[in-house]
């Protein structure tokens, strides 16, 4: 690992003991926080699982078979099968294909944007920041399902829609985190250093502020990653996701629901997959914000809320 | 006030979203097969019906106008104007908000400050668990599950059309009861989580100590001393929580077949209905806004420093 500048008060890194390998350091991490440890561990599966689909699939999650049709789980097929007789389970893991696509990529997208934008606003400051605030104040101002469905109604529905409404949903809570933390760096020593030195503005943010920026981002990335997964979810559970017939979680559910007497099956473990994915992203984000970054606790993220004035 | 010039942005932003990302606006309405259908002059005459084909800015400047006129337009699909469907269904999403609100307090406050009586106690562990679990499940999932458990085990099934409580207070309940629960189901989950940790805060404070020295008994020391003080955060936190009970009744209402507000959204959202998304949107972005104003108020209204400072 290479050297950090090592100022808790900063970096909020706790320890800063150096270590001597990942391995160890995932140990210890391990050790101190087993909870968010079996989380990751979970996260991790889903991911492999979502990965692996073609060859984890039992069958064509696509292929209806008409012979079998709204089956309830048995032998052959474990979850059973859906209206038309697609398996359940090949398309709950397909599903996990999509969903964890859409949730990495929006939210990588989204917080990153936001976090550039955060550290601009933080260092520049004056009216560069001033109208930034208030352009995020707005995009806060729309409920998150709501924006994202006004967004993706408006570029078309698809993939890319779908990524790019919940990425931008996501930029203000990146802007805002990120701000505060260039806000507090920009007054640290070496950065007037680097100022002093004839340094540019971009060449700091750039290689003194961004790094000090790190912490934060992978905790905000972490958490964010389970609302992502919800968003995307209603979205297809109202039918203006990922459109049919690509499986996700969000329309599995809203396929169940447009028969009579839904068969408990297909409502149930769609949802079952989006809860436990987003209760391990939930809690492994808990548990790297605790190690990494104690300013992103529940008392700064409230202190955070409790600056929206009017 | 900054509220007014957000939502004078908040007009802007929904404007910007409909109107020029899109491109051709009656692409988005008709879609791209129905667009091609239509012969040239066709497009013209209903651009022109709708109020579409004038400069961007006099759109805007119109809207702005017929809002404040109380003119929400009409949908382009049926009949009844937007002002219609809210005064219609409002009042029931309405009341699903409020009960909500008032479900996440009663139930999310005392489990809060259960956990922090007696903070990593057996009772404190399950609080955490079961809010922990209760902010990962989605709510429209929740939703479906219990309208089926309900389905399955008792035959039962909430009335699907709209009954005013003025009308029929009993079968009014039915319908909003459940969408209110699971909402505030979640948002009590956050309350308690957010209570428990103002609390613990406060008790190691020095007042705190001052009050359990001169022999107060605990849940009075908690109550009296600690609780006022460790409120004010928790009522922030319910302003925010707001943005996840307004845009997460939409998929809940969904899930329980409930014929509210949200409903008329989702519905003009597939139908590409503009006028009605725009107006549905920024109706929930001003309940938001409104909200987040009232929350400050009333912060300033219950914290001396800030009312005096």
């Amino acid at each position: 690992m290479e050297a950090r500048a090592v100022d808790p008060a900063v970096a909020g890194v706790a320890d800063a003991t150096p270590s001597r390998s990942i391995l160890g350091e995932l140990g210890r991490f391990s050790r101190r926080n087993t909870l968010a440890a079996i989380s990751g561990a979970v996260g991790l599966f889903i991911i492999a699982v979502a990965l692996a689909a073609p060859a984890l699939a039992p069958y064509d999650p696509l292929k209806a078979d008409f012979r079998r049709m709204n089956k309830p789980p048995d032998a052959l097929h474990v979850l059973g099968t859906d209206q038309v007789g697609r398996d359940t389970l090949s398309r709950v893991i397909y599903g996990a294909r999509t969903s964890l696509f859409v949730a990495f990529s929006a939210v990588i997208l989204g917080t990153t944007v936001g976090s550039l934008w955060g550290v601009a606003c933080g260092y520049l400051r004056g009216r560069f920041d001033l109208v930034s605030q208030r352009i995020m104040e707005i995009l806060q101002s729309f409920p998150d399902l709501i924006l994202a469905m006004a967004i993706s109604m408006a570029i078309g529905t698809g993939l890319q829609a779908v990524i790019f409404a919940i990425a931008i949903t996501r930029i203000p809570f990146g802007g805002r985190v990120i701000r505060s933390v260039a806000l507090s760096v920009r007054e640290m020593p070496y950065v007037e250093a680097g100022r002093a030195s004839g340094g540019s503005a971009l060449r700091i943010m750039a290689f003194h502020v961004l790094p000090q920026c790190v912490a934060p981002y992978l905790v905000l990335a972490t958490t964010h990653l389970g609302v992502a997964i919800v968003i995307e979810a209603a979205l297809g559970f109202l039918g203006v996701g990922v459109p049919p017939p690509t499986p996700t979680w969000g329309n599995m559910l809203a396929d169940s629901i447009t028969a009579l007497v839904p068969p408990w099956w297909l409502a149930f473990f769609p949802g079952l997959a989006i809860t436990i994915t987003v209760l391990a992203f939930n809690l492994l984000g808990d548990g790297i914000r605790d190690t990494l970054d104690p300013r992103l606790s529940p008392a700064f993220l409230r202190m955070m809320a409790g600056g929206r004035r009017s | 006030m900054y509220a007014a010039v957000t939502l004078l942005g908040v007009s802007i932003s929904i404007f910007v979203i409909l109107r020029i990302l899109p491109g051709d606006p009656l692409v988005a309405i008709l879609g791209v097969e129905g667009h091609a259908r239509m012969t040239p002059a066709d497009r013209v005459r209903i651009m022109a019906d709708l109020g579409l084909s004038d400069p961007l800015p006099v759109q805007y400047a119109r809207w702005l106008g017929d809002i404040a006129a109380g003119r929400l337009g009409k949908s382009f699909f049926r009949g009844d104007t937007v002002a219609e469907q809210i005064l219609h269904r409002g009042p029931i999403s309405a009341e699903i908000g409020v009960l909500a609100l008032i479900v996440s307090w009663v139930v999310g406050l005392p489990v809060g400050i259960l956990s922090a009586f007696k903070p990593n106690s057996m009772p404190d562990g399950l609080a955490r668990a079961l809010s922990v679990l209760f902010i990962a499940v989605p709510g429209f999932w929740l939703g479906m599950l219990i309208v089926l458990g309900l389905l399955f085990w008792f035959g039962y099934k909430a009335p699907i059309v709209i009954v005013h409580l003025w009308q029929n207070p009993w079968q009014n309940l039915q319908i909003v009861v459940g969408p209110a629960i699971v909402l505030g189901l979640a948002q009590g989950a956050y309350i308690a989580r957010m209570s428990r940790s103002c609390l613990l805060e406060v008790i190691g404070e020095d007042f705190v100590r001052t009050a359990r020295a001169k022999g107060l008994r605990e849940w009075l020391v908690v109550m009296r001393h600690a609780l006022p003080n460790a409120l004010l955060p928790v009522i922030t936190i319910s302003g925010v929580l707001l943005g996840f009970v307004l845009g997460g009744s939409v998929a809940v209402e969904q899930a329980f077949g409930v014929p509210g507000l949200g409903r008329a959204l989702v519905t003009a959202v597939i139908e590409r209905d503009i006028i009605v998304v725009q107006n549905l949107v920024l109706l929930y972005a001003v309940i938001f806004v409104a909200v987040n104003v009232l929350v400050d108020l009333s912060y300033a209204w219950l914290d001396p420093r800030i009312r005096f400072g």
